[in-house]
């Protein structure tokens, strides 16, 4: 799929998903991030994870949404699974418009203009450098491409947060799963 | 006190000052935290808080106007609907261009109180929102 089918694609999907009113939806991921900072007792690894965690768990669910709704044809190559990643699905699901940089075959980075997520959200110094707030971005993406045999790895490089002008996200590829059950099942 | 005197502008929570900024028309003008003028016009803003109270159902506005006169200071106020206090100590500015700022005030605060790490009736520590505030008192005021 070319890069411009890909973005019209999401923009079709993102016409047709129910809409949640944007602020409604930054403020109630920051109330779910002061949960998770609350519990945390301020140690900030632990909280990154959490928020990992919680990503990931959103990202091996929704991926078949997006598969049953996006009526993709199977990528190829890595590389037009990026693109599928950053124009249609982040078009679909958040509204937000990505580009997708090619580092290799095997690594790409997302670069977001806009994030829905951080509307009104401003670190305070003690957070500014270690908390990364919209890590669960990384986990939706390393679930959703855990469920098509991807193993990434997934990283915020940059943060509008953190006084960069754009939010990327950095995707290394580590590994080609194999299809079929895991090494834990044996047939009786 | 002379005309070129600054302004003292406070927000108040339920129990405490929140936050605090002495604007001069100079961004560079040293503050006078230890001079006793400083420290009259700190007494004049906090004393003026009762008469917040007495005027709070006076009006339907947020805006009080000029609610206590001392010598030729004047302090304003304002009342969001979270009960958190806007005073402003000056030697007679315009009203309306005290209510401007107030208004776009009010909005920064709106704005911060979006923000998950900011805590209802909490201190005030966010540069960006200080920098603003300073910035619209420049533009409004002098």
């Amino acid at each position: 799929m070319s890069k411009s089918s890909a973005a019209a694609n999401g923009q079709a999907l993102w016409a047709k998903q129910p809409k949640a009113n944007a602020e409604l939806f930054a403020l109630t991921y920051g109330a779910l991030v002061m949960e998770v900072v609350g519990d945390a007792d301020g140690n900030v690894k632990e909280i990154n994870e959490q928020l990992e965690n919680i990503g990931y768990s959103i990202g091996i669910r929704c991926v078949d949404e997006f598969l049953a709704k996006s009526d993709v044809a199977v990528c190829k190559s890595f590389e037009e699974t990026s693109n599928v990643l950053g124009k249609t699905a982040f078009k679909m699901f958040l509204g937000a418009n990505c580009d997708v940089h090619q580092h290799s075959a095997k690594s790409f980075s997302l670069i977001m203009h806009e994030n829905p997520l951080t509307v009104f959200v401003e670190l305070p110094d003690e957070y500014k450098e270690t908390l990364q707030y919209t890590i669960v971005y990384c986990g939706v993406i390393r679930g959703a491409l855990e469920m098509l045999n991807y193993k990434v790895d997934c990283t915020l490089v940059k943060s509008t947060l953190k006084g960069d002008d754009v939010d990327e996200i950095k995707v290394d590829l580590k590994s080609v799963m194999q299809d079929g059950a895991g090494d834990d099942y044996h047939e009786e | 006190m002379g005309s070129n005197q600054g302004l003292l502008f406070l927000i108040v929570g339920k129990n405490e000052p929140l936050y605090e900024a002495e604007i001069h028309k100079r961004p560079n003008t040293p503050g006078s935290a230890d001079t006793s003028v400083a420290r009259q016009s700190y007494f004049v803003v906090h004393s003026s808080l009762d008469l917040v109270d007495n005027a709070t159902w006076t009006s339907q506005n947020m805006y009080l106007r000029v609610i206590d006169k001392v010598n030729q200071q004047y302090v304003s106020a304002f009342l969001t609907a979270g009960n958190i206090k806007f005073l402003l100590l000056h030697p007679g500015k315009g009203e309306i261009e005290i209510k401007n700022f107030f208004h776009e005030v009010h909005e920064f605060y709106v704005k911060l109180s979006m923000n998950p790490f900011y805590k209802y009736d909490t201190p005030i520590t966010s540069k960006e929102f200080d920098k603003r505030v300073r910035a619209v008192a420049r533009r409004n005021l002098f």
